[in-house]
């Protein structure tokens, strides 16, 4: 049984006490009173438009769509600006809930995955991991040629004049892509970071078997 | 009215609103001895400030008078206006009270002919139109003040328009004299009626007030489109004095939000309903009213009014708690926000806007003299522990003038109880 259909069996038609149970910050969902502050005062909803605003999603969450709320791209949108937590009226922490209910999609396999922002997320953690230092270089062509080879050097073509800006300022090695550079010891960043891992499964098992 | 000499068996009655004047003449009415105390000049409140009250929208001017009426005949009530408790000392059945007054400048013998203000060239900001207009530095207090009495702005103390004031009185009326007196009121129970203020509008920073000149309080509403507000009854925008036709009422404008009030204010939502009205009798032909709502709540059994407003194609509700205002550049208020029906995002101009802001108690950060108990919005909380202080009215809760009547004459109810019992101790 896969990460999903487990928790989907444990909170049939339930899934309001599903994100409160298994969502950082979750048990705030209920609180919302449906002002729609918190998309009126949203920086990206009134450019790129998410397709579910966070009152919505609460609504939805509380109205059982499972599969809408954490197949969606909606709170992958969210940059962190904390209007939405300025402003709500019932001083839910909306930003974090937002992280939260997007996690939590990772976590059981529902997030979208070509989403930039959960593909940048992945893209940075396992760089910035890997030698215990972010491979600036590394990362952005890894966003370049997120969506195929061609899209890729199309990409790469369209920022040439800034790269090029950025290599002469000093800004920007090169011969970062062989190698790169490293912290001192990357075992020991491994090694803690092994802990940390083993510290998380344990902490979020125990809460999936609830 | 007889000076009578407060005792022990005497009610003090703090504020002169339709609160206070309740509680005072219900408690003078079944022969207790009461002291009124007023801040301003003259008694009414917020009620008197109004330009029409809900369900019935009639004037206020007429339940003020009916109270008026009764308080000319009652000589059991002692009315001190332009004064403030400073301080209460004491326990049940004995308090001392200190009050402070402040020199009107004009004593009994005004007759109201209004001579002193032709006199007088100074003008102040006028309060009682919530300074949106101003008037003569001597000025009775609003058309149907009570007592029917004219007052001298400070201001003008001292000046030439004082003297000009006092040589134009033909009956002696003017004391320029008159000093600040604080005096000291025995009493057995205390009744706080303080009531409320309009939530100070511009701590809602998105919302412009302040910044934006068409963005008003409901408050300041009543007073446009009252006939003796600062535009004779005209609803005319700040700006630019154009017929404002196109009106937004944004509720919850400081209410049910942790940020400003935590309460619901109550009142709001069918003060609204009931401004849609005024801009109906206004501009019949093409009067345009748009309620934004988190929820409305007609509150006691006012759901009819509600649907008969709602009923009326003029008016345009829209489940949205409006984000920000903007201002475009002929000067008309901007909306943004996002509908929760359907989730749509909008950003709609229109001629003013309204905020229909909440009530904050006025006891608020004010250090009642003496220990009171008040919620966590400041209002005061019937205990044990606040002895025979009983508060009336909005000081106690966020009430419409039904439910303030109701309030101060239950706080008589109590205060007189505390008042027998002190008189059968002594008898």
């Amino acid at each position: 049984m896969s990460a999903n259909t487990a928790v989907a069996d444990k909170y049939r038609n339930n899934f309001l006490k599903e994100i409160e149970e298994q969502v950082e910050m979750g048990d705030w969902v209920k609180m919302c009173m449906q002002c729609g502050v918190c998309s009126g005062s949203c920086p990206t909803n009134f450019q790129s438009a998410w397709e579910h605003p966070p009152q919505e999603l609460f609504m939805m969450i509380r109205a059982g769509k499972r599969e809408e709320v954490l197949t969606s791209t909606s709170m992958w949108n969210c940059t962190s600006c904390y209007n939405c937590i300025v402003r709500c009226p019932r001083k839910l922490p909306i930003t974090h809930i937002m992280h939260g209910i997007a996690e939590y999609a990772h976590r059981i396999g529902m997030a979208p995955k070509m989403q930039p922002t959960r593909f940048f997320s992945g893209l940075f953690w396992k760089n910035a991991t890997h030698t215990g230092r972010v491979n600036e270089l590394k990362l952005s062509m890894g966003l370049y040629f997120k969506d195929g080879f061609v899209q890729g050097i199309k990409n790469g073509m369209a920022m040439q004049s800034v790269a090029l800006g950025l290599v002469k300022a000093g800004r920007l090695n090169v011969m970062e892509l062989f190698g790169g550079h490293k912290c001192k010891d990357q075992k020991k960043i491994h090694a803690m970071l092994a802990k940390a891992y083993e510290i998380e499964r344990t902490r979020k098992a125990a809460k999936m078997a609830g | 009215m007889t000076e009578h000499v407060a005792t022990n068996e005497t009610i003090l009655v703090v504020g002169g609103g339709i609160s206070g004047m309740t509680a005072a003449l219900e408690a003078a009415e079944t022969g207790k001895n009461v002291v009124l105390v007023e801040k301003n000049p003259a008694l009414g409140g917020r009620t008197s400030q109004l330009y029409r009250y809900f369900p019935k929208l009639c004037h206020p001017i007429c339940g003020l008078e009916i109270n008026q009426r009764r308080l000319k005949g009652n000589p059991r009530v002692r009315l001190l206006t332009m004064a403030e408790v400073s301080g209460i000392e004491g326990s049940a059945g004995d308090y001392t009270a200190t009050i402070k007054v402040r020199p009107r400048y004009v004593n009994e013998n005004c007759t109201a002919c209004g001579d002193c203000a032709r006199a007088v060239e100074t003008m102040v900001d006028d309060p009682f139109n919530y300074n949106l207009g101003q008037h003569k530095a001597a000025f009775l207090p609003n058309a149907m003040a009570y007592p029917q009495r004219y007052v001298l702005d400070p201001a003008i103390i001292g000046t030439p328009d004082a003297d000009k004031a006092k040589a134009a009185c033909k009956y002696g009326a003017i004391d320029l004299d008159m000093k600040e007196e604080t005096i000291e009121v025995k009493a057995g129970a205390v009744i706080w009626a303080t009531g409320w203020q309009p939530y100070d509008a511009a701590k809602i920073q998105p919302y412009g007030y302040g910044r934006f000149k068409n963005v008003i309080t409901s408050v300041e509403f009543e007073r446009l489109a009252d006939i003796h507000g600062p535009t004779g009854g005209k609803i005319l925008r700040p700006s630019d004095g154009k017929e404002a036709k196109n009106i937004a009422f944004i509720q919850c404008a400081g209410s049910r939000d942790e940020n400003h009030l935590r309460h619901c204010s109550r009142i709001c939502c069918m003060a609204s309903l009931k401004q849609t009205h005024y801009v109906r009798e206004k501009y019949p032909e093409d009067g345009k009213s748009t309620i934004y709502y988190i929820d409305i709540r007609a509150i006691d059994r006012f759901e009819d009014f509600y649907q008969k407003v709602q009923a009326d194609p003029s008016v345009n509700f829209i489940k949205s708690k409006v984000a920000k205002i903007t201002e475009d550049e002929s000067g008309n208020p901007v909306c943004w926000g996002v509908n929760t029906e359907g989730y749509k995002r909008y950003t709609t101009p229109h001629d003013l806007v309204v905020l229909a802001v909440g009530m904050e108690p006025s006891v608020k950060g004010v250090n009642i003299p003496g220990h009171i108990v008040a919620d966590s919005s400041g209002f005061i909380e019937a205990d044990p522990a606040n002895g025979a202080v009983f508060g009336a009215g909005c000081a106690t809760n966020a009430l419409d003038v039904n439910r303030a009547v109701q309030s101060a004459t239950a706080a008589a109810l109590r205060a007189i109880q505390v008042v027998n019992k002190v008189a059968k101790a002594e008898a």
